[in-house]
């Protein structure tokens, strides 16, 4: 995008072009503009600004400097969560990937009944979070959900999954995999759909085994696509905090809270904004170096504009 | 695109119709919060309903938040944002957060009949009143009482009558109670203590009982290091780590009371609110006890308190103040008290004829009541909310294993610590 | 796409259907048999649609679905308009400050208000809108994915149909509406199905600014319903979370592909 932003910004003004011209584009931009401002623009710096001062009780801002972030540095809970949102970015994105480009070569096959499984698999990405949370922590109940009464036909004793440490974060995990690899899976469809067939052909008559196809042709030519997924994955990952208001509040123990839901309690159960402010700035720091990644690093690369 | 315009307009109407009304008579918004089983909804609707057929200038509306941090959280951010409520329940120990935050106006303020203030239960004010103001009037009232099993206890050849009356005795009891199947898995466990939600509540227990005062007066400093504290997170961790009593792993507050019915459990610790879903869900005979004693026997009281927010207007606060003596008049905590099992606030409640013939059918229902004179004022500080989440923790760090019960309480007293130097 | 697939390999991508499926069936299961059956499954298992009816009547869920279909609505509208004109803008003009101006567009891209709610709270706090659906709404209605993709459509339509308008003597909105708007249905219907799938789904931003049952949009309504502290049994709540998905869900069934192909448009940013 910013070579598109560049090539804008390089193009010479036509003179045709009056001032009237101007005018009206920004009179067309203005209502958008100022939604864009209040928004987004506004907030993210006084998210910056905020994060210098701490509001004492009777309603004042005092200029505190770092204090706020040095706050945070000695903050366990603030490591804790940071940590749970980098292994909860690792448990699902390239699983989820793995098997979005699994289901997306299938779904793209001639296996009777496709627009059936492209169904099947896409259809977790149109539900509510907070419905498949509800639906999963049935599952999850110790005792008589779900898994425990499978583990139970084969005498296994009931586990406490989501009250275990252990075991929390991998079960929210492998809910997040199932609601999102279908979601994927639409991206590497599109992109197998634009493969010219006759690479593989070529393969086939060369007498190319499938797989050593898929390793040696088809997967490289999917790299841009892959690429990707992966950034809108892992930038999806800071958002998803939704499934743990209704499964777990991020206990036991912080095991499983994330970077926005433990700004969301600072804000909102503590009513501390400076320290939200400055905990909402790492994430700001977070997703600003991902989507420049992303923008910039791929945009020369990957052909999806 | 002409269905576009049509969105847009429709759009524009019902942002006309939904914008806020101004008010004829008074208005009161109230949040509440749902911390039991039962319909508790219904029941606050329904009183509602009647407060405003007898009081046709003022209208409630009474607002289920979630739990008690999901409405302290909503209240705070409402008031934030310029739109308290006019009254609310949260929690009688949030008043130092609520004063702090300049939320909420002294009852001695607003009512004249002082005398008003003398009928309620001491223990139960005891949260509420500091530097000479009483800042809330009690409502949905508690203590934690132990529910046990007759019919587990009886098969377990137990004397069904008699519940345990010290930690030992409970240890052992707890041990014959466990059931296995033949493979060995646990199909009945001893005893459960809850570990979500409100963990902090349920140590300050234990701790109590081991003769252990948890806070200051003041509000600014926490006892969580002191070495009977300590004993009393190890009790709880060995219930389940060293004598198999207590499932690992966390123990969920909501989802304990059906632990119970469905006898996965033969006794829990839960508070005296839940007394009434448990009773008509119940399919064996139950039995309500006082807690076990270490050193003495203890609970905290527990539960929420109405308060009045200072950014109701003068006409707005004698509303309210209405509707709370209403809501805390002897026939209405007993019948509170009945529908759910909290305790009613007030001996008066105990004295009308519907309590004293229920307690004669079900002697249970006045046990948590009885077991006020062993109580002590809930766990109660500035940042309340902070404080119970670094409490929470540490309690969830030990009964998982995760961390020994001494250094997840050292690390819960630092971070208290670290928060409270500033109310000192 | 004409390689044969061998039988195992489809085996597999079924059991993978199966599997992907087996939540939502089980949602369907328990929502509609009597609560006994809700962990313990049964062939002979009486059906009913009495959980949906207690579910309804325990919670003001009418309400609800009248606040979200509001909500989407009103960010749909809003997003329609304000999108198109910027869109526009972007596509048509070439005006001093619009390569920045397209810059600050995308900062949205990357900074979605859903992190942002700590500041967002203060500014609807500001405009005293706290607690009103217009208050859930007004965050996503400049939406910068919106403004972008319909400036890639509204780019790629040929000038000369431009042209042929403004020597009929068209200004420019409507050209706007006579040229552009209907070239750029597809990427309309695409943008409009995203963005109702994704403001039905909506929860932290509504759960922080509503407070009251006439502000709350079902997802919000659905999480303070099922709290397990109510001790509503799981036949009732997995009801209400059928009836919080089925609208969505039902859609989706009816237009697959629309779907599959709007989602696809979508995430190419």
């Amino acid at each position: 995008m910013p070579d598109q932003v560049g090539k804008f910004l390089a193009a010479p003004m036509p003179r045709s072009h009056t001032w009237l011209n101007s005018v009206n584009a920004w009179l067309l931009l203005l209502p958008a503009a100022l939604l864009l401002v209040a928004f987004t623009h506004y907030p993210v710096i006084a998210t910056i600004y905020h994060s210098f001062f701490i509001a004492n009780r009777s309603g004042n801002a005092v200029f505190v400097g770092l204090d706020n972030y040095r706050a945070m540095l000695e903050d366990s809970i603030f490591w804790k969560v940071l940590f749970n949102n980098f292994w909860f970015a690792i448990g699902t994105v390239p699983t989820s990937i793995a098997l979005a480009l699994l289901m997306a070569v299938w779904v793209n096959r001639n296996i009777r009944g496709r627009a059936l499984l492209r169904l099947a698999y896409f259809t977790p990405t149109v539900l509510p979070m907070i419905a498949v949370a509800n639906i999963w922590l049935f599952f999850y109940t110790p005792d008589y959900g779900l898994l425990d009464q499978l583990r139970g036909i084969f005498g296994l004793p009931g586990w406490n999954w989501l009250g275990d440490p252990r075991t929390v974060m991998g079960c929210l995990i492998v809910m997040v995999i199932w609601k999102e690899a279908g979601f994927f899976m639409i991206f590497y469809l599109a992109a197998l759909q634009q493969l010219s067939p006759d690479l593989e052909e070529a393969a086939a008559v060369e007498g190319a085994g499938r797989w050593y196809t898929f390793r040696r042709i088809t997967f490289p030519l999917l790299m841009p696509t892959t690429l990707f997924v992966a950034i809108n994955a892992v930038i999806n990952s800071f958002k998803l905090v939704d499934h743990l208001v209704i499964m777990t509040k991020g206990g036991p123990s912080n095991a499983s809270s994330l970077l926005l839901y433990y700004i969301y309690e600072v804000a909102f159960t503590f009513q501390d904004s400076a320290y939200a402010a400055t905990l909402t700035v790492v994430l700001l720091i977070i997703l600003s170096t991902l989507a420049l990644m992303k923008f910039g690093y791929l945009d020369r690369r990957v052909h999806y504009q | 695109m002409r269905i576009f315009g049509r969105i847009i307009l429709a759009a524009a109407i019902t942002t006309l119709a939904i914008l806020p009304r101004p008010a004829s008579a008074v208005d009161l918004t109230m949040y509440y919060p749902v911390a039991v089983g039962g319909a508790v909804t219904k029941i606050i609707d329904d009183l509602v309903d009647r407060f405003q057929k007898e009081n046709p200038d003022i209208k409630v509306t009474a607002v289920y938040a979630g739990n008690y941090t999901d409405t302290m959280t909503k209240a705070m951010t409402a008031m934030k944002g310029g739109q308290p409520p006019q009254l609310s329940v949260l929690l009688s120990t949030d008043v130092f957060t609520l004063i702090d935050e300049n939320a909420i106006v002294p009852i001695e303020d607003l009512v004249a009949d002082k005398a008003w203030l003398k009928e309620f239960y001491p223990a139960f004010m005891a949260n509420g009143q500091i530097n000479g103001k009483t800042w809330s009037i009690p409502f949905q009232r508690s203590t934690i009482v132990l529910y046990w099993n007759k019919d587990a206890f009886k098969e377990a050849g137990l004397d069904p009558e008699k519940a345990p009356a010290s930690w030992d005795e409970m240890t052992e009891i707890a041990k014959k109670l466990v059931k296995k199947d033949p493979s060995g898995n646990v199909t009945r466990w001893g005893v459960e203590i809850p570990t979500t939600g409100y963990a902090y509540w349920m140590l300050q227990a234990l701790a109590i009982e081991n003769g252990q005062k948890l806070m200051n007066d003041a509000g600014n400093e926490v006892y969580l290091t002191a070495p009977k504290t300590v004993a009393a997170l190890n009790y709880w961790v060995d219930l389940s780590r060293k004598h198999g009593v207590m499932p690992t792993g966390t123990i969920d507050w909501a989802t304990l009371r059906t632990d119970f019915l469905e006898g996965k459990t033969a006794m829990m610790w839960h508070t005296t609110g839940n007394l009434t879903a448990v009773k008509d869900g119940a399919k064996f005979n139950f039995g309500v006890a006082m807690l076990p004693s270490k050193e003495r026997r203890g609970s905290p009281t527990g539960g929420g308190n109405l308060y009045i927010f200072k950014g109701a207007s003068p006409e707005q606060q004698k509303a309210a103040v209405k509707f709370v003596l209403w809501m805390t008049a002897p026939e209405r905590a007993a019948e509170w008290s009945i529908k759910t099992g909290y305790v009613a606030v007030t001996p008066a409640a105990y004295k009308t004829s519907a309590m004293e013939s229920y307690a004669k059918s079900f002697p249970a229902a006045t046990v948590a009541r009885d077991q006020l004179v062993h109580a002590v004022a809930e766990l109660s500080v500035h940042e309340n909310g902070r404080i119970y989440k670094f409490v929470n923790d540490a309690v969830q760090g030990a009964v998982t294993g995760a961390q020994k019960p001494d250094e997840a309480l050292a690390a819960a007293q630092q971070q208290a610590d670290r928060v409270l130097r500033a109310y000192k | 796409m004409n390689h044969k697939t061998h039988p195992l390999e489809a085996i597999v991508a079924w059991l993978l259907a199966l599997l992907w499926l087996a939540p939502l069936a089980y949602a369907f299961w328990s929502a509609l048999h009597p609560a006994a059956y809700a962990t313990s499954f049964s062939l002979s298992a009486p059906w009913t649609l009495e959980n949906f009816a207690r579910a309804w009547h325990q919670a003001p869920f009418a309400r609800y679905y009248l606040n979200t279909i509001l909500l989407v609505c009103m960010v749909l509208a809003g997003q329609l308009v304000l999108c198109t004109l910027a869109a526009y803008s972007f596509a048509r003009f070439e005006f001093k400050g619009s390569g920045i101006a397209f810059a600050l567009v995308l900062l949205q891209l990357m900074i979605m208000p859903d992190v942002l709610i700590v500041e967002n709270y203060r500014v609807v706090g500001a405009f005293d809108l706290l607690d009103t659906i217009p208050a859930v709404a007004l965050p996503y209605m400049a939406s910068a994915f919106g403004i972008f993709l319909l400036r890639q459509t509204f780019k790629s339509i040929p000038n000369e149909l431009v042209d042929a308008a403004r020597v009929e003597g068209a200004g420019p909105l409507q050209i706007l509406w006579r040229v552009y708007i209907p070239l750029a249905r597809h990427t309309y219907v695409a943008f409009a199905l995203v963005s109702v799938s994704y403001h039905w789904n909506n929860f932290l931003w509504p759960l922080i600014v509503t407070n009251s049952v006439e502000s709350r949009p079902l997802t919000v309504g659905l999480a303070v319903f099922g709290a397990p502290e109510t001790g509503v049994d799981w036949s009732i709540i997995t009801a209400a979370t059928v009836m919080t998905m089925a609208p969505l869900l039902i859609a989706f069934l009816l237009f697959q592909r629309q779907f599959v192909q709007s989602f696809m448009r979508a995430g190419i940013r």
